[in-house]
């Protein structure tokens, strides 16, 4: 395979000139002709295979016969990007979608930009340059038409994989000059198509990979199975705050088809690591034989003693201690971490944010109002369990598995093994899950760690058990709101008080910041010994259905609507914004909880149902959504959720209205029922039998996903439907219970009041 | 370690396990059909559930010396081409995201149809509430449903 550089410099790539007539031309360079190389390509779509495949760009080649492969760049982890990249692609090529292959694409920093699953921004960020690749080789495809026939490029049209010259009546496919334009000199510049012109983007395609999950072929990283392979799995501390000790591993040796059982460090003190290094681990049992069930019961059978790690305990103690604690242990529980957020948080805040004066305007108030809004821990419960194939020698690794972040795996594993970086190659497997939790790599490092230690190819596999209790948790939150209203119900100062272990979930730039004249926000953090990371959502995912809880009850204080309540502040950010930081674009914001309104028919009083609203805005994406439900033998029913989404341009309808539809179902299933508690540092759930997700039979009956149409650039949507839905689900349970809801899970505050009412 | 016979898809196959191993991973570890998915191995989760003579069962709690002499169908084997009508249907509503537990909700919805053809919408979510799905797909799920139930089912 014979790669020509453009010798263009690469990362300029993005670089865009609008054009008055409303087009868009981009400078730009890379790019590699060449002949590839045999693929493996997937006959699934029953297409004749091409003799011959012209590489135009490192994003697409075109086969002699005009099939067209599009390599996916990011991670796939249910968001559909491996569907709605290529499709950005394929608009720009003009080419027929049913004629496409979609590849994933390994991890190639020399071609492809932040292949990363996280924060909602595959799309956003890859939208320029994935139209670009299209563009650019619809044009050198163009470019060679013309030189065939000796007509301007001008003169040609394209449509669905096939130019023709209109005046002579000329016309020929892709797969016929595909071997003519992978000659071309690559164009300086091109342009790219208006929004009117798209056929492809905004019309509803299926998961590219559907026909594999129905009929279960492997897709995902546990289903890797290669000659010679071993099973691997890990032992780990029972609980936070612990380490390893000593243990007795003989008789596990004897058992049938064990092979090896040892201890690794991860990550050794000197060790330089990444920030997707999480782990509160490092030092792990690992148990290696032939098939995952002999490997399970060898576990179970292992003895291992664990001790106190005074490193880790000590500092908890001192905070123990600062919370007038008598009994410290250094080992953590929750009713400590509850006193903790309450007692030790609050009185070490930062101040993050200040507009006006809000000491003297809540001096001055006629009333203010206070509230405290809290969340557990949470764990991420992907449905495959973290695990990585690793095949490394002294000076190569072979990686394949679900990591949302490659490159900095790649990076920790050049670090950790000091094998060069182009001697290790990570793949990516299509990912049963991911929420953030396989952005922290460190079951892949310790993959590749164990395969160097044994000299041979092993699949690393966490148990449910492992995994849910291996830490990187979504961290615990608090949050207090203080309103300051004057005598005539005006809101005259607003104060938020944030923190969690070990993250505060504060955005102290967003709404209702902006919007009220004397503003003060501030945030604090406490440690742990327990490891967190980012859940889907971070921050927001808590902080969104507390801010939406407490101003539906200021509404209510006020006697306004909730939906015109947030209505005016919105006006008044828009017209008379406070300060200048302000992240969100009030009048997109306004115009989702318009949508929404009408969509769920808010004005009419015509329904038995408890309604509740929200509306946030967070991954640059707004989303408002009305949740109609009851409350059934102290069970919540929830009849129907309408959500109205602003994420700009929607690339694929159907998959979007999916994505919307299961993100809002996730956020109320964890709003109601998900909590990871501990006592003395042991997590108290390990599995689904006590670790609560949403079922089927409380799931709502119905989810409405309406989408505002405004030809903005495509913005997030795996995360931003999430959030908000917590608000909504918040201020129904209240209109069905007369109950405010501030502590999550909120299934417990429910079965709690409906005792205490019986009594 | 046993020699053990059993019929896969309609397939006799031996293997040499030790008869208590799950059904489980003697499908995904031994005969390599991954399409059928570990997820909790308590059956709390319904990823791994195939058809034990029809009826839709979590293999993961089934000792694989158990299923000799039994009629074992996964997901590889519900339909030669992949088109059985609940397959079909989930194809339809484009049901999934990340798609790891939909093969265990596709067989225990080509089971719940077996017995009940046209399922109202409570026996849909008793016969599914044991299938977990963290990507919240339910309401397409129930929708595929409803669609196959419609159609010609055998």
């Amino acid at each position: 395979m014979s790669k020509v550089k453009t010798g263009i410099g690469r990362r300029s790539f993005i670089k865009s000139v609008s054009l008055a007539g409303g087009g868009l031309i981009l400078g730009f360079n890379w790019l590699a002709c060449n002949r590839a190389s045999e693929e493996e390509t997937t006959k699934e779509m029953a297409m004749q295979m091409p003799e011959e495949w012209f590489e135009l760009n490192g994003y697409l080649k075109i086969g002699d016969n005009g099939v067209v492969t599009i390599y996916s760049p990011n991670p796939e982890i249910g968001q559909n990007v491996k569907t709605s990249m290529p499709m950005i692609v394929a608009e720009e090529l003009d080419v027929d979608w049913s004629n496409v292959i979609v590849e994933q694409a390994p991890l190639n920093t020399a071609i492809f930009t932040r292949q990363i699953a996280g924060g909602s921004q595959s799309i956003r960020q890859g939208w320029k340059s994935l139209r670009m690749a299209g563009a650019t080789a619809r044009q050198m495809l163009l470019t060679a038409a013309g030189s065939q026939w000796d007509v301007p490029v001008s003169e040609l049209s394209v449509k669905e994989g096939v130019i023709t010259h209109s005046g002579s009546g000329k016309s020929l496919s892709y797969g016929e000059i595909a071997k003519a334009a992978a000659q071309v000199e690559v164009p300086v510049e091109v342009e790219l198509k208006n929004n009117d012109d798209f056929n492809i983007i905004g019309t509803p395609r299926k998961n590219v990979d559907a026909k594999k999950i129905v009929t279960g072929q492997p897709l995902y990283g546990l289903d890797t199975y290669r000659e010679g392979m071993l099973i691997a799995m890990i032992v780990q501390p029972p609980a936070f705050g612990m380490q390893f000790k000593t243990m007795d591993a003989e008789k596990v040796k004897e058992m049938p088809g064990i092979t090896d059982v040892f201890t690794i460090n991860t990550y050794p003190e000197d060790m330089e690591k990444e920030w997707s290094d999480v782990t509160a681990f490092p030092k792990l049992v690992v148990v290696v034989g032939e098939s995952t069930w002999q490997v399970m019961q060898a576990k179970k059978a292992l003895h291992v003693e664990w001790d106190l790690n005074p490193e880790l305990t000590k500092e908890i103690e001192i905070l123990e201690k600062s919370a007038g604690m008598e009994d410290v242990s250094g080992l953590e529980s929750s009713p400590v971490h509850s006193s903790l957020m309450a007692q030790v948080g609050p009185g070490e805040s930062e101040v993050v944010r200040k507009n006006g004066n809000p000491e003297k305007a809540f001096k001055n108030a006629a009333r203010v109002i206070e509230r405290t809004y809290s969340c557990p821990f949470l764990a991420h419960n992907c449905m495959e369990p973290m695990n990585f194939f690793a095949d490394v020698t002294d000076d190569h690794a072979e990686l394949y598995g679900p990591i949302q972040t490659p490159e900095f795996a790649e990076k920790s594993v050049n670090k950790r093994l000091g094998i060069d970086l182009e001697n290790i190659d990570v793949k990516m497997s299509r990912m049963g899950g991911g929420f953030g939790r396989r952005l922290y790599g460190n079951f892949l490092v310790e993959a590749a760690v164990i395969s160097k230690k044994l000299g041979k190819p092993v699949k690393l596999v966490y148990s449910r058990e492992d995994d849910m209790t291996n830490g990187v948790y979504r961290p615990a939150y608090q949050v207090t709101y203080r309103a300051a209203l004057d005598g005539k119900n005006n809101i005259t100062a607003f104060h938020v008080n944030a923190g969690g272990i070990t993250e505060s979930p504060l955005f102290a730039n967003r709404f209702p910041a902006g919007a009220i004249e004397n503003y003060l926000a501030e945030s604090w953090t406490i440690n742990s010994n327990i490891s967190t990371g980012a859940f889907r959502a971070p921050r927001s995912n808590f902080i969104a259905g507390a801010e939406q809880s407490f101003l539906d009850e200021l509404a209510e204080e006020t006697g306004k609507d909730p939906i015109e309540f947030r209505l005016e502040l919105l006006e008044k950010a828009k017209n008379n914004p406070v300060g200048e930081d302000n992240d969100y674009d009030a009048g997109r914001y306004a115009g989702v909880l318009k949508l929404v309104r009408d969509k769920a028919g808010w004005e009419s009083n015509n329904t038995n149902l408890s309604r509740g609203v929200s509306a946030y805005y967070c991954h640059n994406s707004y989303v408002a959504q009305i949740l109609e439900m009851t409350v059934e033998n102290n069970e919540p029913v929830i009849d129907r959720v309408t959500c109205a989404v602003d994420c700009g341009i929607v690339v694929n309808p159907e998959a979007a209205k999916n994505m919307v539809e299961g993100g809002t179902i996730d956020g109320i299933g964890h709003a109601l029922y998900s909590e990871i508690t501990f006592s003395d540092g042991v997590p108290q759930q390990n599995n689904f039998d006590t670790y609560r997700l949403i079922r089927h039979k409380e799931a709502p009956a119905k989810v409405s996903v309406y989408f505002v149409e405004n030809g903005i650039d495509p913005t997030g949507l795996g995360e931003p439907p999430f959030p908000p839905v917590q608000g909504a689900l918040a201020n129904a349970l209240y209109r069905a219970t007369g109950k405010r809801f501030y502590k999550q899970p909120f299934i417990s505050e429910l079965k709690n009041e409906s005792r205490t009412l019986k009594t | 370690m046993a020699e053990l016979n059993i019929k896969i898809n309609g397939k006799d196959q031996t293997v040499d396990v030790d008869p208590s191993t799950p059904l489980l991973w003697v499908l995904r570890d031994h005969l390599k059909l991954v399409g059928t998915k570990y997820g909790c191995g308590i059956a709390q989760c319904g990823a791994c559930t195939v058809h034990f003579n029809g009826s839709a069962v979590r293999s993961c709690q089934i000792p694989v010396s158990s299923a000799a002499d039994n009629e074992i169908t996964t997901i590889e084997g519900l339909s030669e081409n992949g088109d059985h009508p609940v397959q079909q249907a989930w194809l339809e509503q484009d049901v999934p995201q990340c798609g790891y537990c939909q093969a265990g909700q596709i067989m225990s919805a080509a089971a719940l149809l077996k017995r009940n053809p046209s399922p109202s919408d409570s026996e849909i979510e008793n016969a599914m509430n044991g299938n977990i799905c963290r990507c919240g797909t339910y309401t397409r799920i129930k929708a595929a449903i409803k669609s196959a139930s419609n159609s010609q089912i055998a």
